[in-house]
């Protein structure tokens, strides 16, 4: 679409002109028509219902680490929407580009729309669903009324969106990087990709990757802080365990990622010399700085999700988890082991045989502890009364489908099976059968769990199981034919095809992601619906699933405040220890609490946060500098603000724990 | 960031904030100990008592000396301090640090020897 | 690993009915040290860079040629009066006089810009005499490195003088005395970070 020189910088504009619009893809103007519709009908109806002041005192300017969790979910639930939409273009595009034809999507466009599928998924869709389930169930899993840092917090959620929306800015002004998701030079050098794909691609991560640092942080220091009396660290929830190490992993590797798309933007902006091919720079550097990154990425998704299995499947199995002690020494294992394995990403790259073996054996190890927790889920069922709701049919879905996920890693982890393999479907079905068979329907599995307790309702089961069945039969149908075609030597990201004989498993691959739109549709049906039959599905106990853990200890929703008192611990699965010796919900003697008081401090240095990566992708120096030294005043400014935080008095608290007395009497009664 | 069945003191209930207590014993040790582990090196360098290996092995050693002294003097660096945790968070930093840089130079060690079996000085060609 | 306290015998309290709060700001140190841990591991990368890519020259100048070790012992020794003199300024605080708090603060600051200014001279130097950051990887993952401690004592100094200002408007209040804290040690971690530059990029550099 654009031209490869690239465009002369205007003083005003920098390289923004009337041609970066994509006028001539149907594609994208039918979609931007779509959006552009859609979003006015929604400002229109927010505007008619008289939403915006409720909106910004209550949503958006809040430090709720409930409603900002809430928000992440949603963040993360539409951005899923557009990576799916990717994800569909590209198994139509395969499923037709055979025997001459071109299939539908041009080159330029097609490389955009993986790029951006992988990017999308993994950082503003798997990452806003952890980040999102963490924020809203740690706390109340440790008795805490919020965060160490609520300010902190919903400025990282607005940094987060923030990415977010610069990468969707990406599909209607200019493009978005053809590179692939980790955006290797000298591809991504200056030199082969001059256009603004790139920079979107830099800065919508770097702006994401501050929030994703700064909760990861708030996060650690929440759980190492403000746990209930009592609840030492082997008391904790084995969901806050292994939120604690993801949060670990968060802050001990995004500024990783930080420092290498620094030095890359260096490189396009600067002329630096690092990854580029000349004046002794090695690109070869940045996909081994990217990894020691990204590997630790994959732990830090699919580590809170174990958390979510341990709890699902103790409380559907009646049992406190089996070898509560041994699932956080894994967890512990894995956080350490995750750094040491970063090269089997490139084993070809040609580090030789003693280094090739060591991240071998590495890799190999890894799974040990991974395998372990397998067994503790299984002995945990174990003469178990299973009770196979929701949330416990995903964790049963995972199981066999990560298993199979697993194996096929442990085979990747074989050096020389690895040169046949790399860069293969093969590799692109192992991820994805780890990626969805385990953070994926970890976050449904979590959705359904806790969706009572955020909300107040539960979620219909009948459209909940045509979701899972759509989704688990459609997975396989979708990516067992990778395995196939991976094995016969196709490679990934390839746009049309010779061999006539390969087409037949693209179209069953298409048919399997046909399935999984059904499954999706049917999740948001299931949404809606519960929500239309809210009264009928309404949760008055706030412990619908006979919990195990503090969180159902509380009404659902949750009071601002969580607890009314600061419960105390004795047990491990303090919930059902209370419940079992019989606690007395205290009713009276309650006292002013104290509470963080929202800002819209966090919106808006996002907001500007926004204008400068949007500034900086085209090259506008003066709004760039401008909306510089607007973030630097605003923070500054931010920090002249002492008063943050007011007291709810101990007449609301009582009126409110009232409320709650009729509604648990009513309900028993 | 080893679990700990008995170490850390339950949390809540800190009746106030803490904070590292500074002395000007401390500030003043820390000063000269720095003053001096920062003079040697920069003497080894500019007069050469030593060979090249030698003075390097020794900077090192006084670099990393004069790390501690910073940690333990200025930045009030205990076992103690926050519950043992800025001394846990700081040694899984150090080996995250350790295992990027040491692994770096490593592997990409063997990738230049592997895949670039050419006199040294050709790599510094423009 | 749970012991289940032997039966419901004497009875146990579940919540705690006399509440403690947490004091105002109570986790903003620990947070604070997590942070600059983080940022300890962005310096990390950069100088794995320079360990990596610092023998890098392109047929471009090697550190013998370019590194006047007397002015970066001078600029060492910036750095290092400034870290005592912002003891000085925290002994002050801890005897509760702002004046004298406010006072070293300022006299820190201007170490730190006279060691952001020898640097910049240093930079301007080596640029003019063709030895830009473009010019190879080596210069390259120099002036990175260098250059991004560079960005953070500018940042601290930044931070200082907002910090004179909420002194001189609030006092000693107990957010400003974390504060303080908070600013020590990012400034003290500096000096951390400076040390490992003094010695591999400068030091080993005209060794090797």
């Amino acid at each position: 679409m654009t031209p490869s020189s690239p465009p002369a910088t205007d003083p005003i504009f920098g390289r923004l002109s009337l041609d970066a619009i994509p006028l001539h893809e149907p594609i994208l103007i039918f979609t931007f028509l779509g959006v552009a519709v859609g979003g006015l009908v929604l400002l229109g109806l927010i505007t008619r219902y008289r939403l915006w002041g409720y909106l910004w005192t209550e949503w958006f300017t809040t430090v709720d680490h409930k409603r900002i969790g809430i928000m992440y979910m949603i963040l993360g639930l539409i951005m899923f929407l557009r990576g799916f939409a990717d994800a569909v273009m590209m198994r139509l595009q395969q499923a037709m580009a055979f025997g001459g034809s071109e299939g539908y999507l041009p080159a330029h466009h097609y490389d955009q729309i993986f790029t951006a599928h992988g990017v999308i998924m993994i950082f503003f869709v798997a990452m806003p669903f952890i980040t999102g389930l963490m924020n809203y169930i740690v706390p109340l899993q440790i008795g805490a009324r919020d965060v160490s840092f609520p300010f902190l917090n919903n400025f990282s959620f607005w940094m987060t969106t923030a990415g977010a929306v610069l990468c969707m800015v990406s599909l209607f002004i200019g493009e978005f990087a053809q590179t692939g998701w980790l955006a290797y030079p000298p591809l991504s050098g200056l030199a082969y990709s001059p256009n603004v794909g790139v920079d979107y691609y830099i800065w919508s991560l770097q702006i994401a990757g501050v929030g994703t640092t700064l909760s990861g942080i708030n996060l650690i220091v929440t759980i190492l802080k403000l746990r209930a009396p009592g609840m030492r660290m082997m008391k904790m929830p084995i969901f806050t365990w292994t939120s604690l190490c993801t949060n670990i992993l968060i802050v001990a590797t995004f500024p990783v990622l930080t420092a290498t798309l620094a030095l890359l933007s260096l490189d396009r902006y600067v002329g630096t010399n690092f990854f580029t091919n000349d004046f002794g720079g090695s690109p070869m550097m940045y996909v081994n700085l990217i990894w020691i990154w990204g590997h630790p990425e994959v732990y830090i998704l699919i580590l809170p999700l174990f958390g979510v299995y341990s709890e699902v499947t103790a409380t559907f199995s009646g049992k406190k988890l089996f070898g509560y002690t041994s699932m956080v020494y894994a967890t512990v294992c894995i956080t350490i082991l995750s750094y040491l394995v970063w090269l089997h990403h490139f084993f070809t790259m040609g580090s030789g045989a003693s280094v090739n073996s060591f991240f071998g054996i590495t890799t190999m190890v890894i799974s040990i502890p991974t395998g372990a927790k397998l067994f503790n889920w299984l002995f945990t069922m174990y003469r178990g009364r299973i009770r196979f709701e929701l949330p416990m049919m995903w964790t049963v879905a995972f199981m066999l489908t990560f298993v199979i996920g697993g194996m096929t890693g442990v085979l990747l982890a074989v050096p020389p099976a690895d040169f046949v393999l790399h860069n293969s479907l093969f590799l692109i079905a192992h991820f994805h059968n780890v990626i969805i068979g385990g953070v994926v329907f970890g976050v449904f599995a979590a959705i359904n769990y806790w969706w009572p307790k955020a909300l107040g309702f539960k979620l219909d089961v009948f459209w909940g199981k045509v979701s899972f069945w759509c989704w688990v039969v459609g997975f396989w149908v979708a990516f067992m034919p990778l395995y196939i075609l991976g094995l016969m030597g196709v490679t990934r990201r390839m746009r049309v095809f010779d061999d006539p004989s390969l087409q037949i498993w693209f179209v069953v691959a298409g048919v399997g992601a046909a399935l999984i739109a059904m499954g999706i549709v049917a999740m948001l049906i299931q949404f809606g619906v519960s929500i239309w039959r809210r009264h009928d599905l309404r949760d008055e106990s706030g412990d619908p699933w006979d919990g195990r853990t503090l969180e159902w200890a509380t009404s659902s929703p949750p009071p601002d405040y969580n607890f009314a008192f600061t419960p105390l611990i004795h047990d491990l699965d303090a919930w059902h220890d209370m419940k079992r010796r019989g606690h007395q919900r205290p009713v009276a003697g309650f006292r002013a609490i104290h509470m963080p008081g929202n800002t819209g401090a966090g919106i808006i240095l996002a907001a500007i946060s926004l204008v400068m990566g949007f500034a900086l992708v085209w090259h506008i120096w003066w709004l760039a500098g401008l909306s510089f030294a607007g973030l630097i005043g605003g923070a500054i400014t931010h920090s002249f603000n002492y008063k943050r935080d007011f007291d709810i008095p101990a007449a609301t608290v009582a009126e409110v724990e009232e409320a709650r007395t009729r509604q648990l009497a009513a309900a028993g009664a | 960031m080893t679990p700990d069945p008995h170490g850390e003191q339950a949390a809540g209930g800190h009746a106030e904030i803490e904070m590292p207590h500074a002395s000007m014993r401390d500030y003043a040790i820390g000063f000269l100990l720095s003053a001096v582990l920062t003079a040697i090196p920069f003497w080894l360098v500019m007069t050469r008592p030593l060979e090249a290996g030698a003075t390097a092995a020794i900077i090192m050693v006084f670099a990393v000396a004069q790390i501690i002294v910073h940690m333990v003097y200025f930045l009030h660096m205990t076992p103690k301090a926050e519950g043992g945790w800025s001394l846990t968070s700081l040694v899984f930093t150090i080996i995250i640090l350790a295992i990027a840089l040491a692994g770096s130079l490593w592997v990409m060690h063997h990738l230049n020897t592997n895949m670039m079996p050419m006199p040294h000085d050709m790599s510094q060609l423009p | 690993m749970s012991h289940p306290t032997s039966a419901a015998a004497e009875p146990v309290s579940f919540y705690q009915l006399e509440e403690h709060a947490h004091p105002e700001g109570h986790s903003t140190m620990l947070g604070f040290w997590i942070y600059l841990m983080s940022d300890c591991l962005i310096f990390s990368i950069l100088f794995a860079c320079y360990a990596v890519l610092g023998g890098s020259y392109a047929a471009g100048p090697a550190p013998k040629d370019l590194f006047d070790l007397p002015l970066v012992a001078l600029n060492t020794a910036m750095l290092l009066f400034s870290s005592i003199t912002y003891g000085f300024a925290v002994l002050q605080m801890q005897q509760g006089r702002v004046r004298g708090t406010q006072l070293w603060l300022a006299v820190t600051a201007l170490f730190g810009a006279a060691f952001l200014g020898i640097e910049l001279y240093e930079f301007h130097h080596l640029i003019e005499i063709g030895a830009t950051p473009q010019r190879s990887a080596f210069l390259s993952s120099f002036f990175t490195l260098v250059g991004t401690h560079g960005l953070h004592v500018t940042f601290g100094i930044v931070w200082l003088v907002t910090l004179m200002v909420q002194l001189g408007r609030h006092g000693l209040i107990a957010a400003n005395r974390r504060r303080v804290m908070c600013l020590s040690m990012f400034w003290h971690f500096l000096d951390v970070i400076w040390i490992g530059v003094f010695t591999i990029v400068y030091l080993l550099g005209v060794l090797r």
